[in-house]
């Protein structure tokens, strides 16, 4: 099923198979804690591991999990140049900062030894700590690493993203060229949605644009990208077709109310085309109204392709959006933002 | 153009508005410091009427958190939809070049000018005009 030779696949997940895979990556206090504290893992409501849609089922391997072999085997398969890891472990869900540093630091120590040692197409997000300045250090630790190409937060925290306690992550991003990356999920700080918490994964399916939404609002709004200019944002796994009627109220609500924030001198929706991407898996909006919704959209750069490997819905190759510009959406666009990619093997 | 007495300066003092209609448009009057300016009584967006909106400042920034507001009482905001106008040129703020209500020429002219060009007015008062 080739056909994607050459292209930036933005997500892709690797699977941690429980805690002891990241006990010989932590510091020896806390290996030593999941024994002493009676840790079982950090297993979260996005994506329970055992859950059946967390794993396409004809991508689950007898034992469980896909691990690199299957990773390799999928880019074997599309013929992905580069390969980009958000990994995704509940971490974030973790109240104590000083555990939620160690274990998110182990995780990124896991991904470095066990997936990009291990496979010269793989890069990887930074998984972000919880608390502002850990981040920053976590940043700054990592960043040399020319294979870590972004930061990740999940969408839903703890706060909304542009609000300045976050400004510092924000500077640290910009000063190292590492776009922010939020994807969809919850430390579960609050209801997954503004009306409380909801019956069926359907519903939590449902509400992750809503929180994109949030997102997106609360950086415009706050002014993120008026003191950081430089500063990029992906939004993974959103779902995309949200973001037109969205840009809509925005910007008309921005016409009569922009005197609260008049640090944003253009319409949201402008800025939102300068300094947000989003992965286009999934991607909601039906065949037949493709084409238009990327008339909305009103760019060719704002997509990047994705596979979303190994959740369980990757639409294939034929989903494709009509009317999209092929080259930009697999490779182009990535290739612009993630500085770090200059050097991608053709 | 054509000349249309509104009223009295003394009628009109700083800080007011008054609605008066001329060339069978609505038209709004504003006194800023003693400096008259008429604009077209109607949003360009869905037509309400400019004079029955609220009057601020200018605020514009050059960084989050910070606000510079000057231009007091030189704003209205349409009542509707709450888009804001410059008082003295009819333009938008969030597009001034394809979003602005019509601005005539209004200024003050001496009784005894007017009488001599045939309006019916005291000879001795001013009077706020505009050009329509």
């Amino acid at each position: 099923m080739r056909g994607f030779e050459g292209a930036i696949d933005a997500d892709l997940h690797p699977m941690v198979p429980g805690l002891d895979a990241l006990r010989p990556h932590l510091e020896p206090f806390w290996a030593d804690s999941i024994d002493q504290r009676g840790l079982e893992g950090f297993e979260s409501q996005s994506y329970p591991p055992h859950a059946p849609r967390t794993v396409r089922a004809d991508w689950r391997p007898q034992d469980g999990f896909p691990g690199l072999a299957e990773m390799q085997a999928w880019l074997d398969q599309t013929g992905a140049a580069i390969g980009i890891l958000n990994p995704i472990y509940g971490v974030q869900l973790i109240f104590n900062a000083d555990m939620n540093r160690a274990f998110t630091q182990g995780l990124n120590n896991w991904v470095r030894a066990e997936w990009l040692e291990r496979d010269a197409r793989l890069r990887a997000s930074i998984v972000l700590p919880n608390e502002t300045e850990h981040a920053v250090a976590e940043i700054e630790r990592l960043a040399p690493d020319r294979r870590f190409v972004q930061a990740m937060r999940l969408v839903m925290g703890e706060l909304p993203h542009g609000r300045r306690t976050h400004w510092p992550v924000y500077a640290a991003l910009e000063k190292h060229g590492l776009p922010l990356c939020l994807h969809a999920g919850s430390a579960y700080r609050h209801p997954v949605t503004s009306l409380g918490w909801v019956s069926w994964y359907m519903e939590d399916v449902a509400a992750q644009q809503q929180a994109f939404q949030s997102a997106v609002a609360s950086l415009i709004t706050e002014g993120v990208f008026v003191q950081f200019p430089g500063l990029r944002v992906v939004l993974a796994e959103s779902g995309v077709s949200w973001l037109p009627a969205f840009l809509w109220r925005m910007s008309k609500g921005w016409k009569g109310v922009r005197f609260e924030i008049p640090w944003q001198a253009e319409p949201p929706a402008e800025t939102v085309r300068r300094h947000i991407r989003l992965t286009a898996q999934p991607f909601d909006a039906p065949d037949e109204a493709a084409a238009q919704l990327l008339g909305h959209l009103g760019s060719q750069e704002l997509l990047l392709w994705a596979s979303d490997f190994p959740h369980w819905n990757y639409d294939g190759l034929p989903s494709l959006p009509p009317g999209v510009d092929r080259e930009k959406f697999l490779r182009g666009n990535a290739a612009a933002l993630y500085h770090r990619l200059e050097r991608v093997p053709a | 153009m054509v000349k249309h007495v509104v009223a009295e300066v003394a009628a009109i003092p700083a800080g007011a508005r008054h609605v008066t209609e001329a060339g069978g448009k609505r038209i709004v009057i504003y006194n800023l410091d003693g400096e008259f300016f008429a604009l077209a009584d109607r949003c360009p967006h869905q037509g309400a009427s400019l004079s029955a909106g609220q009057i601020m400042g200018h605020v514009c920034s050059t960084a989050p958190g910070q606000y510079e507001y000057a231009r007091r009482g030189e704003v209205v905001r349409c009542p509707w939809h709450a888009w804001e106008f410059d008082i003295r040129t009819g333009k938008s703020f969030f597009d001034p070049r394809r979003v602005k209500t019509r601005a005539y020429d209004a200024h003050v002219e001496c009784g005894e000018l007017l009488a001599a060009e045939s309006f019916s007015v005291a000879v001795e008062n001013s009077y706020v005009v505009v050009e329509v």
